[in-house]
């Protein structure tokens, strides 16, 4: 039987993975976007999980505000990465430094 | 008596109306309001004293403010009139006034007139409240402000860097001696619990014997006080060891110096010891300092005035050698004779200032007695005025007929008298004071001969020169301060060969009324004031009435002085002028000759006796040196260090660490951002 527990700790392992994906990343940074998806996953397993173990159904009304946000962000993510490349002519991690004074 | 209000504050309500009025009201209203307020108390202090001549005043106070009443400490603002203080408000208002009139003429060509006037008259009132004090603390308040007031005026002419040093050291040295004083008006208020000058006098006897813990010794305390005190007198009378202000004072106009380094200011330490006479009659150790540091003064600074060449500085160093005499007087017990000097030579050597201002002026700024020369015939109405300045301080009379210039009276009574004293500093103070009387003699002669007689020396004076280059003719009085040019008229040294005659071309001319009229009042003082008041001052008991102490027994020892005594400063006097004679008149090469055979002895009196150099060695030296330790190494290196550089230094470096934490890189902010949310999660949850 796959109780609560189970959905609680695949969606950490995933939170965690995404977590590490952020920073652990020196290469690319569409590599950060594609994480930060992962940790919205990981909070939407769980916003569902505890949906459906409490018999709520706000829970999952929830999850499909949060894809729906995470899509608007990936496609506004991506329009400033081709913006940026377009200037700068990279997008390697290691020379996006700008962000200081 | 209330006629003492308006004497003592008309100038200083004039020097503020000139003062705050200056451009605003123009030289001329500023002029007529000091010049008539300065007249006006003149001709109240007359009355006063001429009433006390007369026997018919009594001694009064008329208070004016409240003051401070702290505790024991009580004292008021209030005006004391005594024969003493009469003395004074005629001395003062008289010299004053005519000096004022005397800087119409002499300051004329200044662009600063109303300013000028302003301090002459708020120094006056400054004097005044020194003299009518009948406290000591509001005899310090006078005692500062003219303090004051001579700093300002010494350094009138600020754009010259001589006269801000001259300024600046009248006032540092006078500092040392006012020190003195406020350490004897602490002395003072702590012995007698009072300020009060008739409280202390009334009490002064009854100290005699007592002692007083001073320094680790029992001292005797009335001793201590009264050294003090005259330590202060010292400073502001110029004497010996801190007399060096004085000569360098000359760098201010020469109205000041009549009114300030002759007739007024230098006197208040004279009036000072005069005023307090019971508690120096009880210091008998006091009394001694007082009589030899005054004979010392006498006769230093008369040979150092047979040297100079400056006919400023000479009658500077003798003025500092006749308030030798009249501290010496004073030392000796005879205050009224040191009172009857001071009114002397206020007259003759303010009328020797005006005349060498008048001098000056005519020969367009040269101070220097070696391009004078033959002026006899030029300006002879100054040169009568001189004269009788001359035969005034050289002491010039009959015995017999008991009549002769006003010095005669004086400094015969101050010789008699240090004569009659019989104490072994009062035969110092005769020995010196007689020798000094040869030399003050000769000195003024010299002065005399070098400036009125033989023959013109003018082409070598650059002011002259410049004079006559610029095309000044006898009408103008070209008036330029000295500092004006003093640079750009070098390519005039050669003389114009036109002019063989010493006088390259140049012709003084004679003062205007305005300067001659002072002149001629103070030639009048200075015959007749010996003569007129020698009884007054000398042996009129009920004149003096109390306000000073009155040694009768030493006045009639005075007068039963062997007859060569009261003969000594007249021979002294002749033997001076005969000096004189030779030397500047009969053989023009004998001063040279001489010095040169006297060497040492004669750059000794050139050069003040190293005084200048020796001060410089000993104070200015190591206060510079301190001054530049707690600079580079007090402030520079620790307060700055550690003050307000270190702490720009350490927000420097705390900025420095903290740049590193922004990279510019997402990642590391994302980490730093999970740190942060990680690490407030725990401090809500544990």
């Amino acid at each position: 039987m796959i109780g609560i527990e189970h959905y609680i700790v695949v969606s950490a392992i995933l939170f965690v993975i995404g977590v590490l994906g952020i920073f652990l990343n020196r290469k690319n940074i569409i590599v950060i976007l594609m994480a930060i998806e992962l940790i919205l996953l990981a909070v939407n397993l769980n916003l569902v999980a505890f949906s459906a173990f409490l018999g709520d159904l706000t829970g999952q009304v929830f999850a499909m505000f949060v894809l729906t946000v995470a899509a608007g962000e990936a496609a506004i993510g991506l329009a400033i990465l081709v913006i940026y490349f377009r200037g700068r002519g990279t997008i390697a991690v290691d020379s996006v430094d700008r962000l200081k004074g | 008596m209330q006629s003492i209000l308006i004497i003592v504050f008309a100038p200083l309500l004039a020097a503020i109306i000139g003062g705050l009025g200056n451009r605003m009201l123009g030289n001329t209203v500023v002029k007529s309001v000091t010049t008539g307020a300065l007249f006006l108390s003149a001709a109240l202090s007359w009355p006063i004293f001429l009433a006390f001549v007369n026997g018919g005043a009594e001694a009064s106070v008329v208070p004016v403010l409240d003051w401070v009443r702290s505790g024991d400490l009580v004292f008021d603002w209030s005006l004391r009139v005594d024969a003493l203080t009469a003395v004074m408000l005629v001395v003062i208002t008289t010299v004053s006034a005519l000096v004022h009139l005397y800087s119409w003429g002499y300051m004329a060509e200044d662009p600063d007139q109303p300013r000028f006037f302003a301090y002459l008259s708020l120094f006056t009132f400054a004097m005044l409240m020194l003299v009518t004090a009948d406290n000591l603390v509001q005899m310090f308040f006078g005692w500062e402000g003219v303090g004051l007031a001579s700093y300002l005026l010494i350094g009138f002419w600020f754009r010259k860097p001589s006269a801000n040093a001259a300024a600046i050291k009248a006032f540092v040295v006078n500092r040392v001696g006012d020190l003195g004083f406020m350490l004897g008006i602490f002395g003072t208020f702590l012995v007698f619990g009072t300020v009060s000058i008739p409280e202390i006098l009334e009490a002064a006897p009854s100290m005699s014997g007592a002692t007083i813990g001073f320094l680790g010794y029992r001292v005797a305390t009335m001793d201590v006080l009264c050294i003090l005190l005259f330590i202060g007198a010292m400073g502001k009378s110029a004497q010996l060891g801190l007399h060096t202000w004085l000569p360098d004072a000359m760098e201010g106009p020469t109205p000041v110096s009549a009114l300030i380094h002759a007739a007024t200011m230098v006197t208040a330490g004279v009036f000072m010891v005069c005023r307090l006479s019971p508690m120096f009659e009880a210091a008998p150790v006091a009394l001694a300092v007082v009589t030899i540091i005054g004979a010392a003064t006498c006769i230093f600074a008369a040979t150092v005035g047979t040297t100079q060449w400056d006919i400023k500085r000479v009658i500077a160093y003798s003025t500092c050698s006749q308030l030798g005499y009249m501290f010496f007087a004073a030392g000796v017990g005879a205050y009224g004779a040191a009172m009857f000097h001071l009114f002397t030579h206020a007259f003759f050597k303010a009328l020797l200032f005006l005349g060498a201002g008048s001098v000056i002026h005519a020969m367009h700024h040269e101070q220097d007695m070696r391009y004078y020369g033959a002026l006899r015939k030029h300006i002879p109405l100054t040169f009568w005025a001189m004269m009788a300045g001359t035969l005034a301080i050289t002491g010039v009379g009959i015995y017999w007929l008991h009549a002769g210039f006003a010095g005669f009276h004086s400094k015969d009574a101050i010789l008699e008298v240090a004569f009659a004293r019989g104490t072994e500093s009062g035969q110092f103070a005769f020995v010196m004071g007689a020798l000094a009387a040869l030399l003050t003699s000769f000195y003024s002669w010299r002065l005399i001969f070098l400036t009125f007689f033989g023959k013109p020396r003018w082409a070598q004076s650059e002011h002259i020169q410049h004079a006559v280059h610029a095309g000044h003719d006898d009408s103008e009085h070209a008036n330029p301060p000295r500092q004006e040019h003093a640079g750009h008229d070098v390519a005039h040294h050669v003389p114009d060969p036109a002019h063989g005659d010493g006088t390259a071309g140049y012709h003084p001319h004679e003062s205007p009324l305005s300067m001659l009229v002072p002149l001629g009042v103070l030639t009048l003082g200075a015959v007749f004031a010996g003569w007129a008041f020698s009884h007054t001052f000398l042996d009129d008991a009920e004149f003096w009435g109390g306000s000073l102490y009155y040694n009768e027994a030493l006045i009639h020892a005075m007068h039963a002085v062997p007859l060569w005594v009261k003969l000594t400063a007249t021979v002294a006097m002749l033997f001076g002028l005969l000096a004189a004679y030779m030397a500047y008149i009969r053989d023009t090469s004998l001063p040279e000759r001489a010095a040169e055979q006297l060497g040492p002895v004669y750059r000794l009196f050139l050069n003040k006796w190293y005084f200048d150099e020796l001060y410089h060695v000993l104070f200015v030296r190591p206060a510079f040196w301190f001054g530049r330790q707690f600079w580079q190494r007090g402030d520079v290196g620790l307060i700055d260090r550690f003050g307000p550089d270190g702490a720009a230094w350490a927000v420097a470096q705390g900025a420095g660490a903290a740049k590193r934490f922004q990279s510019g890189y997402v990642t590391s902010y994302a980490l730093i951002m999970l740190l942060g949310v990680v690490a407030a999660i725990t401090w809500v949850l544990f």
